[in-house]
């Protein structure tokens, strides 16, 4: 509308750059694998054989292969589906939990240590258990994610309840708001632009974890695709995957992130 | 004869060993504007805290006849609700089908109709005030409680913000306990000023002003009792009688 104006141009100038920036460092990397990639020693052999690096066309190819084969598909709905699964699940629980150590003292004092303790763990440590609890399949699975996820969100819902400025809760006493209807009305949306950050984090976290559960005692999911590829010393599978991997888990990170364009929780990030 | 709307009776609060407020007797009669002044940290936050019902005094009583409603310096609005739909928290005890019309009749009160939909952060301090000011006078409350709601504003705000205030209450009589360090603030809304001491607070001196309001900061009366205010708080005039101030 006021392109003409100097904030104007100003804005256009940071979306170009906001484009072409990135796409720079991206064309920069690109170009350097494929040097590495291309590099010949005297004798005219490859100085970096395709089992220590894979060359980018390569890694382009296997997409087809993998695409074509239907094992890419199936792989990615696997893992998509376990990370939902137990996201959900320890969204559902650890969110409640939180708010409820939040707002009784002693449940905070009686429950924080042992919670803490468990968020120390790594999820990986949880492996053995897995798979004699739930066997091998999608359930051992979700079990590890859950266990990397519940624990943090738990912890930020709890320290964003602790964070709540007295005020709000003066005034939802001033106007009768008390209990339950406190819980739901006032604490609640008062955390919510923090829970959906730390939602964010944690995603990212159980979107790692999926990887490293699937490489052990389950035969579907990106996870194992990368296991089998190695077994297979198959280096340019393996990059195919983390590709689909990185891409992946920045679209989960975009798609929460619209939670964040939510009208009521908008005050908490344009202070 | 119906009772008063807050008295205070003999009160006293202290924390620990820290004495705040010290043998406090108070009687605020319906529809008259109260201002509390004192030096910072006197114990004026503590004293609406105790009328609000918020805090219990050590020892003493304070009796509360009608629906209390405070507002806040700042955050008194709740961020995750348009202005609208935070004046509608004070129509809680309207049937439901009566609030939308309540609710706009405020929003038309504070000349506030177009700024219905927006958010808290949207809108300016002073806007904030009177939305919060709006919440405060909805439905049926009876006593207000202000606990220095103009302070976080610009001095020009500020001023406006006086003329606001007064006018709204013409349009909705209410018995106000008003909260400030701002002497001259004090002297140009109240019927009533009461000077609190050092801690522990107790009442050093009331001041009763009968001129009509609104009342121009430069009219004589609000000038006079403004000097007499500096005077008792030692912040004007010759320094030997003049009181010690603690300074931090």
């Amino acid at each position: 509308m006021f392109n003409d104006s100097p904030t104007g141009r100003l804005f256009t100038r940071q979306s170009a750059l906001k484009v072409l920036l990135p796409l720079l460092v991206f064309g920069g990397f690109m170009g350097i694998w494929f040097a590495v990639g291309n590099l010949r020693g005297t004798n005219g052999s490859l100085l970096v054989p395709n089992y220590v690096l894979p060359r980018p066309g390569e890694v382009w190819d296997c997409f087809g292969e993998e695409w074509n084969s239907g094992r890419l598909l199936r792989d990615v709905v696997a893992s998509l589906y376990c990370v939902s699964v137990a996201f959900l699940l320890a969204a559902g629980t650890g969110i409640p939990f939180g708010l409820f150590l939040g707002q009784y003292l002693n449940a905070r004092l009686a429950f924080q240590p042992m919670v803490n303790f468990f968020r120390c763990l790594s999820p990986i440590a949880w492996i053995p258990f897995a798979i004699s609890w739930f066997g091998i399949g999608s359930g051992g699975e979700i079990f590890l994610i859950f266990m990397a996820s519940f624990f943090p969100l738990v912890l930020s819902t709890l320290s964003a309840v602790s964070t709540v400025p007295a005020v709000r809760f003066r005034v939802a006493n001033d106007y009768d708001i008390r209990g339950w209807d406190r819980l739901i009305r006032v604490t609640l949306p008062a955390i919510l632009p923090q829970v959906i950050m730390s939602l964010r984090v944690t995603a990212g976290i159980a979107w790692v974890v999926v990887v490293a559960a699937e490489m052990a005692g389950v035969q579907h999911g990106l996870g194992f695709g990368i296991d089998d590829a190695r077994d297979a010393l198959r280096l340019d599978i393996v990059v195919c995957y983390m590709v689909v991997i990185g891409f992946l888990g920045v679209g989960i990170d975009r798609l929460l992130a619209q939670l964040t364009r939510l009208p009521n929780v908008r005050w908490g990030y344009d202070r | 004869m119906p009772s008063e709307p807050l008295r205070l009776c003999a009160v006293s609060r202290d924390y620990g060993s820290v004495k705040i407020l010290q043998n406090i007797n108070l009687e605020i009669h319906t529809g008259e504007f109260l201002v509390i002044v004192g030096p910072s940290g006197c114990g004026k936050t503590t004293l609406l805290n105790l009328l609000s019902g918020f805090d219990t005094p050590s020892s003493g009583s304070v009796e509360r006849n009608g629906i209390v409603r405070t507002v806040y310096q700042s955050d008194g609005l709740f961020p995750w609700l348009t202005a609208g739909e935070n004046i509608e928290l004070g129509l809680r005890d309207l049937p439901e089908q009566e609030r939308k019309a309540a609710r706009r009749e405020l929003l038309a009160l504070i000349r506030m109709e177009d700024f219905e939909d927006h958010y808290p952060y949207q809108l300016s301090g002073g806007m904030n005030q009177r939305v919060e000011l709006a919440r405060a006078l909805a439905g049926k409350s009876d006593i207000l409680l202000l606990d220095e709601p103009f302070s976080s504003l610009d001095y020009q705000t500020r001023l406006r913000m006086r003329r606001e205030l007064v006018r709204l209450l013409h349009e909705r009589p209410r018995t106000v306990v008003f909260v400030t360090h701002d002497i001259e603030e004090a002297a140009q809304l109240a019927d009533r000023v009461v000077v609190l001491t050092n801690r522990p607070s107790t009442i050093q001196k009331e001041y009763i002003v009968d001129t009509p309001r609104p009342r121009e900061l430069t009219h004589p009366d609000v000038v006079r009792v403004t000097e007499r205010i500096l005077h008792d708080l030692g912040l004007e005039g010759d320094s030997s009688d003049a009181q010690v101030l603690n300074v931090q």
